[in-house]
């Protein structure tokens, strides 16, 4: 209690105080633990001390169930219209009436949409991102996957406009009121973006029913928070001279915000868009569980089947959807923003659009001819190809050829590594976690910090999680360390050569929205079911913000300042050491920071290879319908992420205080 | 300007609307869609499919919702957001089962036919290591055991049972039986079989938990191990069997597959409730046919448009 009387005088303490402080601590908490035959209670949490959380939440998901449920199921029927209607026209097929009765409309034919994905790459992008984006579609179609990725683009047509309509309104108006982003929409971000997807599915359900509109929302969830941080981040970083000549030159407010400030931002706000597309398409695996169908369905059921090259199809499948998409929409924002304002009145349509009047003509051409001719209702068998059995007997080879050495490196890193440090956080005094990690927030960040940290790990205890929640914890840490130890190396070279970092490309892109299921089963082939698989599986996954941060950071660096470096002597080396990393440490940072959050995520998931820990009480939740258990453990998992968050960043920002 | 021009697509195509009437139809009593719920496996696919075909040709309208196996029983069935789902079975689903009819909104359809079996199993190149097997005394030797271990279970065997949500009870098993082995939970069964897939193109020991139907019993070779039978006693009763002092030291149960619907669709659509009450399925048939699609390549849909060609008098008489 000494401690919080020194308060005040936090900041000004040097170093010794601070080691002295920490040792004293970790003495209270080794303490802690030796007398834990005695107050066995500051160890592991009392059980009848626990909080009941999750009966409340609980609780009051039936109460909206019953009592609201007028109102999702409206909201559920008002967006399955749009929803349906472009299911149909991408993917089904419109039928009108019933039975005898019913009138078949043909969806569109996938020659026309080929065709059109072709020509809207021309338009915004040249010939090359026309070949692109056509031949990312052809390659859909004859790998069998049309149906399927059909009705994944339906969904992701209509979810991904309503994301970023509803991110720039809320990213607008937290902009315009300091105290609705600080209070309300912040907090909300970070839970939006760290509880786990799994958590949140069953409310989704009983709320929303079991449709493809459930998906989108639970999509929408997920998705929305980059474009919201988007908007407010490229709002509040328009330069003053542009909005004080956007007053001078008599806008309203208004017309100030959406023809001055909002066109400014435009770079900000299209790295967000591209944020909700990629997103959304990371969600489809887990929206297919609530009634979307589609590509992340494919996967699942082969997996299932353990028919390993059809999963890996359908998820590069995925892949391909998600670049063609995401070229496309960039090269789209480019063009709209060099275009300003060019019109040129007085021509007929098509002269002016002679791209999109050619791919109507043919949308509506093939589809017609779809009526009479099969070929275009339907890709054709014949045509269509498969590499699955060739994945397959690569794995296999690798199982049968490896096995053995990889066996003894499993059994080495679980026996000597990960087996230790499991036992260690599990035996980790609770009282003592809260204890210190409020303490490391009181030294980074002030009392509000360490209450904030104190209160958030005390929460994971008290609602009974806490030998989980460090299970969480060690395996997460363990993976974010390896990810660092292999990503920050790799963006470091990719920062120093270009032809490395064109190879590396790819490869990073593909990780991160090839759906972390199908690596999964591969990784359990090879290394059995256990936490050295989960380990692996999180480590590819996470490791690419490492690489891609820790590049874009060093490559970042002012010429200027390297040529300074060079001018006044500093050998290559040391321009590196001296000047280059350290100008590159925050955007580095963050790039840990990010890997943090995508390794938590990760590990989550990992719970269908049978680790132990939160992932596994959220699946419990999922399988139970057991609403407040679900969000509970969801929340412990946000939790986690949020204090590594909050810790990391108030610790790096002292860092580059004390840099300069 | 994509919905722009998709949105002429359209109306063009209205314009051009043409007519395709189905077969033969018996009118149906309503022309909302029958929900018909598509789980992550081949047999209840399939089942969901032959039952929608069937459906179709009465003149019904049938939608094939993807949803989750246990929470659809207190989720989708209780609302008629899923109208009918085909297979529950009793030896994963029991607790949810339950709690299914205590909602009193669903109702139970009666089995699908098969029985279903889980127990622990090994491919048969391990009996040469482990020669008493199939009988599970045989697990008790300490040199049959280790045959079975991995690094960091020795000297006990490894066992891979199911995800911690199915009720195998393997962990109390393993005590009562008194068995030196380390029970290991897989997270999903496409985990489990993944596992099993690995070690048997290696030939490499393995003991993990395989039920019936699925494809696995019929692509490996190997056997179940036999666990005194199970009785309802042995699992509530410390005193029934070898240990005299615990539960659960004899095999794990057998059951029916159980096809489940909202409770509503009996009155919504009675001829379609009728053929659901009705419907049943060969273990046989259903394996064939399950083998078809997961072996063979075929898509459910093609499978079961066979069958129904084929039994055409079998689904018929369910209808009257």
């Amino acid at each position: 209690m000494t401690i919080a009387a020194d308060a005040g005088t936090v900041r000004a303490r040097p170093v010794q105080t601070w080691l002295a402080i920490w040792a004293a601590a970790l003495a209270i908490v080794l303490a802690m633990f030796l007398a834990r035959s005695v107050v066995p209670w500051t160890v592991n949490y009392p059980a009848w001390a626990v909080v009941p959380v999750d009966d409340w939440i609980s609780w009051l998901m039936n109460w909206l169930k019953v009592n609201l449920s007028w109102l999702t199921r409206s909201i559920t029927a008002v967006f399955g219209v749009p929803l349906d209607f472009a299911l149909d026209l991408l993917a089904k097929n419109f039928k009108i009436g019933t039975g005898a009765d019913a009138f078949t409309l043909p969806r569109l034919s996938w020659v026309g949409i080929v065709a059109a994905a072709f020509l809207a790459g021309r338009a915004f992008g040249g010939m090359r991102l026309a070949l692109l984006s056509g031949g990312l579609f052809l390659y859909i179609a004859l790998f069998g996957k049309w149906t399927s990725a059909m009705l994944t683009l339906g969904l992701i047509a209509i979810a991904v406009p309503f994301c970023i309509a509803t991110g720039l309104f809320v990213g607008i108006w937290a902009w315009k009121r300091p105290w609705v982003e600080k209070y309300l929409v912040l907090p909300a971000l970070d839970l939006m973006q760290t509880i786990p997807t799994f958590a949140y599915l069953i409310p989704m359900l009983l709320l929303f029913g079991n449709s493809p509109v459930s998906a989108m929302i639970a999509t929408a969830i997920f998705a929305t928070p980059p474009m919201v941080r988007a908007t407010m981040l490229g709002l509040a970083r328009v330069p003053t001279e542009i909005s004080e000549f956007g007053e001078m030159a008599g806008c309203t407010p208004r017309q100030k915000l959406w023809r001055v400030l909002l066109p400014s931002a435009r770079p900000t706000l299209m790295v967000g868009v591209n944020q909700v597309i990629m997103l959304a398409l990371n969600m489809v695996i887990i929206a297919s569980m609530i009634g979307a169908g589609g590509l992340g369905y494919d996967v699942l059921l082969a997996l299932r089947a353990l028919k390993v090259g059809e999963a890996m199809e359908a998820g590069l499948a995925i892949v391909a959807l998600a670049i063609a998409l995401d070229r496309l929409s960039q090269a789209a924002a480019r063009r709209q923003s060099e275009y300003h304002g060019e019109l040129t009145d007085g021509q007929s349509f098509w002269v002016r659009h002679p791209n999109l009047t050619l791919a109507a003509i043919l949308l509506i051409g093939t589809t017609l001819a779809s009526l009479a001719i099969s070929f275009f209702a339907d890709v054709p068998k014949a045509i269509t190809f498969t590499t699955a059995p060739a994945w397959r007997i690569a794995l296999n080879w690798i199982t049968v050829n490896f096995f053995d050495v990889i066996e003894a490196f499993r059994v080495f890193l679980i026996l000597y590594v990960l087996n230790p440090v499991r036992a260690f956080c599990e035996g980790f005094p609770w009282l003592g976690a809260v204890f210190l990690l409020g303490l490391a927030g009181w030294q980074f960040g002030g009392a509000r910090l360490a209450l904030l940290v104190a209160a958030l790990t005390a929460f994971c205890a008290m609602v009974g999680l806490w030998e989980k929640t460090m299970a969480t914890v060690y395996l997460t840490g363990i993976s974010v360390v390896v990810a660092c130890l292999i990503g920050i190396p790799l963006g470091l070279a990719a920062s120093r050569s270009d032809r490395f970092e064109k190879i590396i490309t790819p490869f990073i892109d593909t990780l991160q929205v090839l759906p972390s299921f199908c690596f999964i089963i591969p990784v359990v082939m090879l290394f059995r079911v256990g936490d050295v698989t989960a380990m692996i599986a999180t480590v590819a996954f996470a490791v690419v913000p490492a690489i891609r941060y820790t590049n874009h950071g060093i490559r970042q660096v002012p010429p200027a300042l390297i040529e300074a470096a060079v001018v006044s002597g500093c050998t290559r080396r040391q321009t590196f050491w001296k000047v280059q990393l350290p100008l590159a440490l925050p955007e580095i940072m963050l790039g840990i920071n990010q890997t943090i959050l995508m390794a938590l995520a990760m590990i989550i998931i990992c719970a269908m290879i049978g680790t132990r820990d939160l992932g596994q009480e959220v699946f419990i939740a999922l399988s139970k319908a057991d609403a407040g258990r679900g969000i509970v453990a969801g929340l412990a998992i946000a939790f986690i992420g949020i204090i590594a968050d909050r810790l990391f960043n108030a610790w790096s920002a002292r860092a580059r205080a004390r840099l300069g | 300007m994509n919905v722009k021009f998709l949105g002429m697509g359209a109306a063009a195509l209205i314009a051009a609307s043409f007519c395709t009437p189905s077969a033969y139809a018996q009118a149906p009593e309503s022309s909302d869609p029958i929900k018909i719920a598509l789980f992550d496996w081949t047999s209840v696919n399939l089942n969901a499919k032959i039952m929608g075909g069937v459906l179709e040709k009465l003149g019904y309208t049938v939608e094939y919702p993807t949803a989750d196996y246990l929470s659809s029983l207190t989720t989708g069935l209780t609302n008629g957001d899923l109208t009918l789902a085909m297979e529950y079975w009793q030896t994963t689903a029991g607790e949810a089962m339950v709690a299914s009819d205590a909602t009193g909104q669903t109702e139970n359809l009666g089995p699908l036919g098969p029985q279903a079996k889980e127990e622990w199993w090994y491919p048969a190149y391990m009996k040469e290591k482990c020669p008493g097997l199939p009988n599970w005394e045989a697990l008790k030797d300490p040199k049959c055991a280790e045959a079975f271990s991995t690094p960091e279970t020795a000297p006990n065997g490894r066992y891979l049972g199911g995800p911690v949500t199915w009720e195998g009870f393997d962990d109390e098993r393993v005590v009562s039986l008194g068995l030196p082995f380390t029970v290991i939970h897989a997270g999903t069964d496409a985990a489990m079989f993944a596992e099993l897939d690995s070690a048997y193109q290696r030939q490499a020991p393995i003991m993990l938990w395989i039920y019936s139907p699925h494809w696995a019993p019929a692509k490996y070779k190997g056997e179940w191990v036999e666990f005194p039978p199970y009785t309802k006693e042995c699992y509530e009763d410390p005193a029934w069997g070898s240990n005299t002092s615990a539960a659960y030291d004899c095999g794990k149960p057998t059951g029916e597959i159980y096809k489940y619907a909202w409770k509503g669709m009996k009155d919504k659509w009675p001829i379609a409730y009728k053929v659901a009450k009705n419907y049943k399925i060969d273990t046989d048939v259903l394996n064939a046919l399950s083998g078809q699609v997961d072996l063979d390549g075929k898509s459910p849909e093609d499978v079961a448009a066979g069958w129904i060609a084929e039994n055409e008098a079998t689904w018929k008489a369910w209808a009257e």
